[in-house]
């Protein structure tokens, strides 16, 4: 499975979308998803991809470095993060 | 002061998943008590206790709901929707309230968090784990489900907290605060560690719960909830509402003495304290249901109680400890009890003791053993005393 493929259908379920419907240009804000929905999603591909993933929704307007706006920053993101040594 | 009925119950433990199925098994004296089967179980010395079994959230609430909500959340949600259908329509609305108690609150949320920071090194927890482990999640998970927007909050008494939650939920009503209220308990204490905790203490029993019986050893775990509606009596009746029964006084004390000992004198003044409340003398009580939680020390003290209280009456008043079928609920354990009081005042069943050989002669009431009793019942004691000497004790009238 691709990270493409996993990213999808981690949004699927917490969205309740039908993965064929969720493509590289979907939005993260089209899909519905909730604050809550988010930091459960993000928990997902955290635990999935062994990464941890910086965002905190509570320093909005902060530089983030990972793109959590559409399906196609989120697998560039994690593929980053991957890429990485684990941070201490 | 305005009068207060219960309009509607709704339950899930370890006897049965509804009221119907509860109601049936106390009738039969049926014990769910049994082995446990959860992980870890071969490194606990005690692997008994009454689970509920067969518990599915998936048909009553939605995916989030279960995501967000701890097991005695989930238990809350499912007794609240049976109670509120009961109620039939009109019974809540935006003035009403909720007041659950518990006492672990989200303890396997707690627990699992633990294990992976500690015991598996994981590096986060899930995101919910707050929300899923605070006491007063299951509180505030009904006023949403309900839409409800009065006096909303949760007790945490120990093994007195669903009374005294069904206690002030009662005195709110009464006070005119509130139209109606959600009252009840919820606990899901029958994790790994939530046993380890009991056990260390050493009142838990290895052989079953047999409250008042001279062989008794120890209580016995339960899980589960059950929640009430609570009602003004007019507003109940102008609606053509169901009235289970009417809760006629409320009575809390503290023995102020010691942090798990009881002390008979601190119960003894809760029971006097309710039938003040309510009016009745202690002659017109036709059933108590006990706290009888199977230890030695609980036993023989509210049996003390009972009789510095009921004086020469006390032994012509049916006692019975349905603990010994159900379990010890904790934080929910006077809630579930309240739908024996229910059975005695709606049917003339009295719910009876189970497991009892011998009575204890330091217990010789009139305990109802082994299998129901038919008697009318014009109005009944509730009996909760928690470690730390929190007292609360419910007094009921037939409707």
């Amino acid at each position: 499975m691709t990270i493409e493929a996993e990213v999808i259908a981690i949004l699927a379920r917490q969205s309740g979308v039908a993965p064929a419907a969720i493509g590289p240009e979907t939005g993260i804000d089209a899909l519905g998803l909730d604050s809550l929905g988010l930091v459960e999603t993000i928990f997902a591909l955290e635990e999935r991809f062994g990464i941890s993933i910086p965002f905190a929704p509570a320093a909005e307007g902060r530089e983030r470095d990972f793109d959590l706006s559409t399906v196609a920053g989120i697998v560039a993101g994690v593929a980053a993060l991957r890429a990485r040594p684990a941070a201490a | 002061m305005k009068r207060v009925v219960i309009t509607g119950a709704g339950t899930v433990n370890a006897l049965g998943l509804t009221v119907p199925d509860t109601i049936a098994a106390l009738a039969e004296g049926r014990c769910a008590i049994g082995p446990l089967d959860l992980p870890g179980a071969g490194r606990l010395s005690v692997r008994i206790g009454a689970a509920v079994t067969g518990f599915d959230p998936a048909p009553h609430l939605s995916p989030r709901q279960i995501s967000l909500c701890d097991r005695f959340a989930q238990f809350a949600l499912v007794a609240a929707a049976e109670a509120v259908q009961a109620a039939g329509p009109g019974a809540l609305g935006p003035g009403a309230g909720v007041i659950l108690g518990t006492a672990g609150g989200g303890l396997a949320s707690s627990e699992a968090a633990y294990h992976a920071v500690f015991a598996e090194g994981a590096a986060r927890v899930h995101p919910f784990t707050v929300p899923r482990l605070m006491a007063s999640a299951a509180t505030s998970h009904l006023t949403m489900a309900f839409g409800l927007k009065g006096p909303a909050f949760t007790v945490s008494t120990a093994c007195a907290a669903s009374n005294h939650a069904i206690g002030l939920a009662f005195q709110t009503i009464r006070a005119g605060a509130a139209p109606a209220m959600l009252a009840g308990g919820s606990e899901a204490m029958l994790t790994f560690g939530g046993i380890k905790a009991w056990e260390g203490l050493r009142v838990l029993s290895e052989t079953g719960c047999r409250p008042f019986c001279a062989s008794r050893d120890g209580m016995v775990m339960g899980e589960g909830a059950a929640v009430f509606v609570l009602e003004e009596r007019d507003r109940a009746l102008a609606r053509g509402a169901p009235i289970l029964a009417e809760i006629a006084g409320f009575g809390m004390t503290a023995d102020a003495g010691d942090i798990v000992a009881p002390d008979p004198e601190g119960a003894a003044a809760a029971m006097r304290a309710a039938l003040g409340d309510a009016g009745l003398a202690p002659s017109e009580i036709g059933y108590i249901n006990a706290h009888g939680t199977g230890t030695p020390l609980n036993d023989r003290s509210e049996c003390a109680a009972i009789r510095a209280v009921f004086g020469t009456d006390a032994g012509r008043v049916p006692v019975s400890s349905t603990k010994s079928l159900h379990g010890h609920l904790i934080g929910a354990a006077g809630a579930v009890e309240l739908l024996a009081v229910l059975l005695a005042l709606g049917q003339g069943v009295i719910a009876p003791t189970a497991g009892v050989r011998s009575l204890d002669p330091d217990c010789a009431l009139d305990v109802v053993c082994g299998q129901a009793r038919r008697a009318q019942v014009g109005a009944a004691l509730s009996n909760a005393f928690a470690f730390g000497g929190l007292n609360a004790v419910l007094a009921l009238r037939a409707a």
